[in-house]
């Protein structure tokens, strides 16, 4: 998603409770000046120094697994002259208002863009609460702020060896004005931003004391588990509960209007009592729905125009004087998002208040639910939140957190909704299914002169984020489709929005990218091999326009030996792509059997990122996003049967494994300019490079994912 | 009915029925929640804990099935010579993102190491293809037990 930066932002300091300095910083929101209604000027993080020296930072993005916990305190830290180890997080509660992220307007963890939202305005709230803290120590010593300088949490007189920590500070800190323009420090200055930073969140993560949503005990709690109406849109017709309510340790059975609880001392008890239940349903009017016709639909919706996304120069003359044409069909399907933590929500709904426990990444929106779904007002729902065992989008939603107050309001007492990995699969909000038609012309060299690119799918932003489609467009769903970063004369997106009748769908790690640069890159490469080119000298003669591109695509293809030689049935194939504001090119390597399975053997990936905060994670991103596209790529596909998702755990909806697993080597180009995103580019970028590399070992070209066992030789 | 297991070396009595599986009586009843919930198959080994010092997954270990022998899980693993060497290399080299099949990856991993003091890959890829990462932490698990190997016993 392409978004301004450009933003207003002031620092406003004020005495936080227990006299320690706090410094709260608003942003604007960025869709203000796409016409979204957002609140300007809201804080949307902040800084506590307690009088006890603790430095607790309020984290408005969630961790899960990107390393935001670790990243964004960095950017604090080297501007207030902490050390890490100094810091102590705190997950912010639910506050649209505060807590906004400056590029979405909403209080969210997604679009790769908590370093590119928090880049400036973090670094200058650690530099303001510095600069406060060395005036405090130079008043009460009566020198020059200048003869000062802070460090590791300590303000330090060189010339008298005078210091004193920032905790005894603090409260005069809070007396003085708020300095306006403080100066960040230069990239040379750094300390932390640029070094492999240790993950604050790693000594828990190895040893079991990590707390996850699903993890949480409140007094008292009872686990429940769910049924939900198999087909999208059904409804319960009866219930036969006997049997159920005669297991060991079941309490309790709860019948709402689509789904049917049980409840109980824990989940063992809970999934057999569901086992036990005889449940009857009302399938409702998608009970005949198979994926086939949602694909149909797709496909016959992109013989129309659509909304224009972009246009350069005029493609129909410039295909009627083309000497080359080129045309295709592809086609991606839904995937689920299977985070190894299923999904769950821990509700306790009393008379007069709501409390939630919880892992969510758009915290505000969880609140809001509970508010609804109770009727309670908004500043009578406590939402506490947890780390994060796999986001990926799934966690933007708040489904699970409706469900689980639905169950909580007939419960006595708190009550744990876990979701079997059945209902999670089965009832996720699915990364939508595409359906795109390509043309392309070419002059006599092989260039191309014209490219043409239509497809339809679902819209996420347009139920989402209503405010940010228009006309028909929204930058996500475009994203990775429109302003590639090759130069092309003359070209023309049109983009339909069809939603698919009963299939919820949402967010999944590279949003629109995950679809767009699948479809573009793999037609550039029919484009080189329709040009008898060489897939890397094709793309870098169109990227003299793009020198990041350029160079990352070089970097890439240098590391891989691209060129070399390979045995039979093995290939190479490439990748370009400008995403969540960061270069990136991915050379895959692969085998293919002659029963068609794809083994991947080798993916080199080449970045320019921008800044990079921490080294560490952008490489642990990289190999992560690889191995989510490359899952994906080779089997990730969601069917329905009679309105029914045919899949339904890890034998059907399989994952990538260790013994599948291949070499990752990740190259950072070294970079001077803003951060870009890192948490979701990896996983668009595979798909295609793996995609093209199959066709470089076998000469089949993917058009449709998964790639499945399309590979054999028939 | 009641049944004495051995958790950790502690003495626990739990009064559930003799097929609930194991994962839901450590976290549910005992609320030992280091071990996780991630399938109810065993696909997905992030449940898994040793019995008698091997793997199991205990979502499909009836808690019968465990009665009079030695439990361990995550929360007492670094009391084993190759626990702490494995949670060693895994804080050394950064192996979690998300975190939450991490504790099952490192019962897979420490009981590899246990039996298998110098893994060869294929080894690595026999004890531990059982085990889901769905943050694709792979490359850095493979790293992370021969850190852990080079350290000998």
């Amino acid at each position: 998603m392409i978004v301004d930066l450009s933003r207003r932002q002031f620092l406003s300091a004020s005495a936080a409770l227990g006299g320690g300095l706090l410094i709260g910083f608003r942003t604007g929101a960025a869709h203000t000046a796409e016409g979204v209604a957002g609140a300007a000027f809201t804080p949307n993080a902040f800084i506590r120094i307690g009088s006890d020296g603790q430095i607790v930072l309020t984290m408005p993005y969630v961790e899960m697994g990107q390393g935001t916990y670790t990243s964004i305190p960095m950017l604090i830290a080297e501007e207030l002259e902490v050390d890490l180890k100094q810091v102590r997080l705190e997950h912010a509660p639910p506050d649209e208002k505060r807590y906004a992220n400056p590029l979405l307007g909403v209080q969210a963890t997604g679009n790769s863009n908590a370093i590119r939202g928090s880049w400036k305005p973090l670094r200058e709230a650690g530099a303001t609460a510095r600069t406060m803290l060395v005036s405090a120590a130079a008043k009460r010593w009566n020198v020059d702020p200048a003869s000062c300088r802070a460090q590791s949490g300590e303000v330090h007189h060189a010339p008298t060896g005078r210091r004193l920590k920032y905790g005894a500070l603090a409260a005069e800190a809070t007396q003085l004005p708020v300095p306006e323009n403080v100066a960040l420090k230069r990239p040379g200055e750094f300390k932390l931003i640029g070094t492999p930073a240790k993950r604050l969140d790693t000594p828990s993560k190895v040893n079991g004391t990590a707390v996850y949503g699903i993890d949480a005990r409140p007094p008292g709690v009872k686990i429940a588990t769910l049924a939900q109406t198999p087909v999208f849109g059904g409804r319960v017709k009866s219930v036969d509960d006997s049997k159920a309510k005669a297991v060991k340790a079941v309490r309790q059975i709860v019948r709402l209007d689509d789904a049917v609880a049980v409840v109980a001392d824990h989940m063992g008890a809970a999934k057999k009592g569901l086992a036990a239940l005889v449940i009857e349903w009302d399938d409702g009017p998608h009970a005949k729905l198979d994926t086939q016709q949602i694909v149909d639909q797709l496909e016959k919706a992109s013989l129309n125009s659509g909304a224009v996304a972009q246009n350069v120069g005029n493609t129909d003359s410039a295909m009627a004087s083309a000497v080359t044409k080129v045309e295709a069909t592809y086609q991606v399907p839904f995937l689920a998002h299977a985070t190894m933590e299923p999904m769950n929500c821990t509700a306790h709904v009393r008379k007069d208040g709501c409390e939630i426990w919880v892992g969510n990444q758009a915290l505000g929106r969880a609140q809001a639910a509970a508010a609804k779904t109770t009727g309670l007002p908004l500043d009578k729902v406590v939402v506490h939140n947890h780390l994060i065992g796999g986001g990926f989008g799934r966690r933007l939603e708040i489904d699970g957190v409706t469900r689980a107050v639905q169950i909580a309001m007939q419960v006595d007492g708190p009550v744990k909704v876990v979701w079997t990995r059945e209902e999670d699969i089965q009832h996720d909000m699915y990364r939508p299914c595409f359906f795109d038609r390509m043309s392309a012309g070419l002059d006599e060299k092989g260039a191309p002169l014209a490219w043409n690119h239509r497809f339809a799918g679902s819209s996420i932003i347009a139920r989402w984020l209503p405010p940010a489609f228009n006309n028909g467009l929204d930058p996500d769903t475009t994203e990775g489709a429109i302003e590639l970063v090759y130069a092309l004369p003359n070209m023309h997106v049109e983009y339909l929005r069809v939603e698919p009748p009963g299939v919820p769908t949402a967010f999944w790690r590279s949003v629109g990218p995950s679809h767009n640069v699948f479809v573009v890159e793999s037609f550039m490469d029919e484009l080189a091999a329709a040009a008898k080119q060489d897939p890397v000298a094709y793309r870098r003669a169109l990227l003299d326009k793009s020198p990041r591109a350029k160079a990352v695509l070089e970097l890439a293809a240098e590391k891989a030996d691209w060129g070399k030689r390979l045995p039979r049935g093995v290939g190479r194939g490439v990748s370009v792509q400008h995403a969540f504001a960061t270069y990136m090119a991915q050379v895959a390597e692969v085998e293919v059997a002659k029963d068609g399975a794809v083994r991947v053997r080798r993916v080199v990936c080449a970045v320019d990122c921008g800044t990079v905060v921490n080294p560490n994670t952008v490489q642990a991103q990289l190999q992560s996003g690889i191995i989510f596209g490359i899952t994906a790529a080779l089997r990730g596909e969601i069917t329905l049967k009679d309105g029914r998702v045919e899949q339904s755990n890890f034998h059907d909806y399989q994952m990538l494994r260790m013994n599948e697993a291949p070499a990752i080597e990740v190259y950072i180009v070294k970079s001077g300019e803003a951060p870009g995103g890192m948490g979701e580019a990896g996983t668009s970028a595979a798909a295609p490079a793996l995609t093209n590399a199959i066709f470089a070992a076998t000469g089949k070209r993917i058009r449709k994912l998964p790639v499945a066992n399309q590979a054999a030789v028939t | 009915m009641a049944q004495t297991l051995t958790i950790n070396g502690k003495a626990r009595s739990v009064d559930v029925d003799d097929d609930t599986p194991l994962l839901w009586v450590l976290r549910d009843v005992l609320g030992m929640t280091g071990t996780k919930f991630g399938c109810g198959l065993a696909l997905c080994g992030a449940c898994t804990i040793h019995v008698d010092g091997k793997p199991v997954r205990s979502c499909i270990t009836p808690v019968s099935a465990a009665a009079g022998k030695r439990i361990t899980t995550i929360e007492a693993i670094a009391a084993t010579p190759a626990g702490k060497k494995i949670q060693q290399a895994w804080i050394d080299l950064e192996v979690p993102q998300c975190g939450y099949c991490q504790s099952g990856q490192i019962m897979s991993a420490t009981a590899l190491l246990a039996a298998k003091p110098n893994p060869t890959d294929s080894d690595i890829d026999a004890a531990m293809s059982g085990n889901v990462c769905r943050c694709g932490t792979y490359v850095r698990i493979r790293a992370g037990i021969k850190h852990a190997a080079k350290k000998g016993t």
